[in-house]
């Protein structure tokens, strides 16, 4: 019964299964960033920006940047925002340190995740440096003041006054750990 | 050559017959059905007062889910499937299907993956309580303990669906009678042919999204938690990217089941046949760009939201276009008001209302103040259960004579369809007031000046509910106690190959090949 067209369409079929699993899987998340990159919508900052020349200070008008820090799940750290809000010029930079606390009794290690309010501001809060570009190990009980310099881009539309920029600390230990495993 | 079907068990377990594991899906599919409605027969009691009086609110929110996910991939999935490997090698002159032994697994992995679901139920931490569209982070981040085994089911149900489309499309494509050529196939085999393409390019898709919330639960990565890095929107794209052809997939091969009944009970070949063709596949390719649809209020760009706008208006013109055949079809035909036309009419007036309910949920502005109210839920039962559910009773009334040689009750079935008509119309079209005044869908208490309707659509699914066990009791009257019939073609305006063959159905039929003209 089953002769070699039926097995031909049947292989075809089946092939596109794994096909479009992967494509799920593996290609729709890295294009959505992609897309939400390009059009900066979804809160997601991007990465160290270089600073070829200063750009203009808009003293005109200026732009309150607030903060919020969050506990992913059971991280125990302490981590605070130092102020509750700056208000900044455009163009103006701006340095501010958040402060962590390991108190637990063991070394661990912590990534902060950034992510701005509203979306459509997050392509123009640009961070020259951030203690979220790199992992914040921290031994039992020790303290760490982490900057980020940023500058908000002058060329942000004047209906946005407010932008929020907050940070989700979340505990990386295990992940670190594996990975120094998979290395040595 | 011809030779029965074993006997006992076996025949049920070892089943390679394309009418054997056809009869299965159907009473697997209505086992679920019933299991479905008693889910929501629970939903309605709750809701009949305002207040909690039945049930707690988190077992109120498994109910909502599991009445989803069974009705949904339990019931409506299964019972066309079912259809189809009754129907399908009758209608082309095939002997049997392309690939009968995967046909059987395809089968009976089903019940493993429903008892995985539904075993959740009895659990600690108790059944999935995320709605069926299982939305990041309530699935993730803050999903019961059971969640793996919902994961795991949807894998399971997943790859049947799969299994069974491939064996669909291959045996349309290679197991068709010499002159049965693609535009001589009956209405249903293409819409199954469609359908199935649909299946295969989207079932993986839902696969991968389950996988992905497998992993985030379980491994450590953050496809959609937005403190790691992802973004649970990333799921909604995802999961409606399946979403929308799934409820096509579910739609669709009703639209062959109405082509069918229309023309025999109206005495008059379909109208525009090849227009149908085209307009089932623009529908079928339409689905794959209009997803984000669903998600208007997820904060997209507003170019965004005018593209999936109108191109989500867009699928009305083929729609319409069916629409208008149907009714052609009827115009000056000798009209006769069996049950299944009774069904397929209901279904074509129906149908048209929910289409349109779509059309205005369509509209982005508008679909802010909608989104996630009763007008949503009256939106989708009216394509659901008055498209899905009324073409597939349609289509058991119409062949059951076929498949067992008995004539069903007349009169009582048209008993039957006058109470599912009114009763469903009872429960859900005063839900499209309770969502246009407000009502929020998938909670278990509402405000007192929702209390009226709520009560109205409680007891119209009440009356829903006891139609579909008086369906359920004509249908087991007819196959014990049937009038008997003999002659092939059982209705005497139904063309196609499965009126050619005995009736009823013998074991094997087109061991050699019809000849079509």
């Amino acid at each position: 019964m089953a002769g070699s067209p039926v097995r031909k369409t049947a292989l075809w079929l089946l092939l596109a299964v794994p096909v479009m699993f992967a494509f799920a899987v593996f290609a729709m998340p890295p294009l959505y960033d992609v897309f939400c990159e390009i059009t900066g919508i979804g809160g997601k900052t991007s990465g160290p920006y270089v600073v070829d020349e200063a750009p203009a200070v808009d003293a005109e008008r200026s732009v309150k940047v607030q903060f919020v820090t969050t506990n992913n799940g059971a991280m125990p750290w302490e981590f605070r925002a130092p102020v509750e809000s700056v208000r900044v010029h455009p163009g103006e930079s701006k340095r501010v340190a958040f402060h962590a606390r390991n108190g637990t009794d063991r070394d661990m290690v912590a990534q902060a995740i950034p992510s701005v309010t509203p979306t459509s501001a997050a392509k123009y809060l640009q961070k020259t440096e951030c203690f979220c570009f790199n992992r914040q190990p921290l031994q039992a009980g020790e303290t760490a003041e982490m900057p980020v310099v940023f500058f908000v881009d002058p060329e942000l539309p004047a209906a946005i006054t407010t932008i929020t920029l907050s940070y989700t600390l979340f505990d990386v230990t295990d992940r670190q750990a594996a990975e120094v495993a998979a290395v040595n | 050559m011809a030779h029965g079907p074993a006997k006992g068990i076996r025949r049920w377990l070892f089943a390679t017959n394309h009418k054997d594991i056809g009869t299965m899906y159907l009473w697997f599919s209505f086992a679920m059905f019933l299991l479905g409605g008693f889910f929501a027969m629970v939903i309605r009691a709750e809701l009949f007062e305002p207040g909690m009086q039945i049930v707690r609110p988190e077992f109120f929110n498994q109910m909502t889910t599991m009445h989803g996910l069974v009705m949904v991939f339990g019931a409506i999935m299964p019972v066309f499937v079912g259809l189809a490997n009754w129907m399908i090698p009758m209608m082309i002159g095939a002997p049997d299907m392309a690939l009968p032994r995967m046909n059987n697994l395809s089968f009976w992995i089903l019940p493993f993956g429903f008892s995985l679901l539904a075993s959740t139920l009895f659990m600690e931490g108790g059944g999935p309580n995320f709605g069926w569209t299982f939305y990041a982070p309530l699935s993730t981040t803050y999903a019961p303990s059971t969640v793996n085994f919902f994961i795991f089911g949807i894998h399971i149900i997943g790859a049947s669906s799969i299994m069974g489309a491939i064996n669909i499309v291959a045996t349309i494509l290679n197991l068709r009678a010499p002159g049965m050529t693609l535009m001589k196939m009956p209405l249903f085999v293409w819409t199954w042919l469609i359908t199935a393409f649909l299946l295969i390019a989207v079932m993986p898709v839902l696969a991968g999204a389950v996988t992905m919330m497998l992993m985030d639960i379980n491994f450590g990565t953050s496809f959609f938690d937005a403190a790691g890095g992802g973004d649970p929107v990333l799921f909604q794209h995802i999961f409606w990217f399946f979403g929308h052809p799934e409820v096509y997939i579910i739609i669709i091969p009703a639209f062959g089941v109405i082509s069918a009944i229309i023309p025999t009970f109206s005495r008059k070949p379909l109208f525009g046949y090849s227009s149908m063709v085209y307009a089932t596949a623009a529908i079928a390719f339409l689905s794959f760009i209009v997803w984000a649809h669903h998600m208007f209020t997820v904060g997209m760009p507003l170019a965004g939201e005018l593209y999936f706008m109108y191109a989500t208006m867009l699928i009305a013109v083929p729609t319409g276009v069916k629409v208008f055949n149907w009714v052609s079809t009827m115009f000056r035909g000798a009209m006769t008001f069996e049950t299944p036309m009774l069904f397929a009419i209901a279904f074509v007036v129906l149908f048209t209302l929910g289409g349109f309910t779509g059309l205005m949920l369509a509209i982005a502005p508008a679909d802010i103040q909608y989104h996630d109210s009763y007008f949503v839920v009256a939106h989708f039962h009216y394509v659901m259960v008055a498209g899905a559910l009324f073409s597939s009773t349609a289509a058991v009334y119409y062949w059951l004579p076929k498949w067992c040689g008995r004539m069903y009750n007349e009169t009582m079935g048209k008993v039957q369809f006058w109470i599912s008509f009114i009763g469903f119309n009872i429960t859900f079209f005063p839900q499209h007031f309770l969502g246009l005044a407000g009502m929020p869908r998938r909670y278990a208490d509402y405000s007192l000046q929702f209390a009226d309707w709520n009560m109205v659509s409680s007891i119209g699914a009440f009356i829903y509910g006891a139609s579909q066990l008086l369906f359920l009791y004509n249908v087991i009257s007819t196959i014990v106690a049937g009038k008997k019939v003999s002659e092939p073609k059982v209705w005497e305006g139904a063309e196609g190959l499965e009126w050619t063959v005995a009736t009823p159905a013998p074991y094997h039929t087109f061991s050699t090949p019809p000849a079509v003209k």
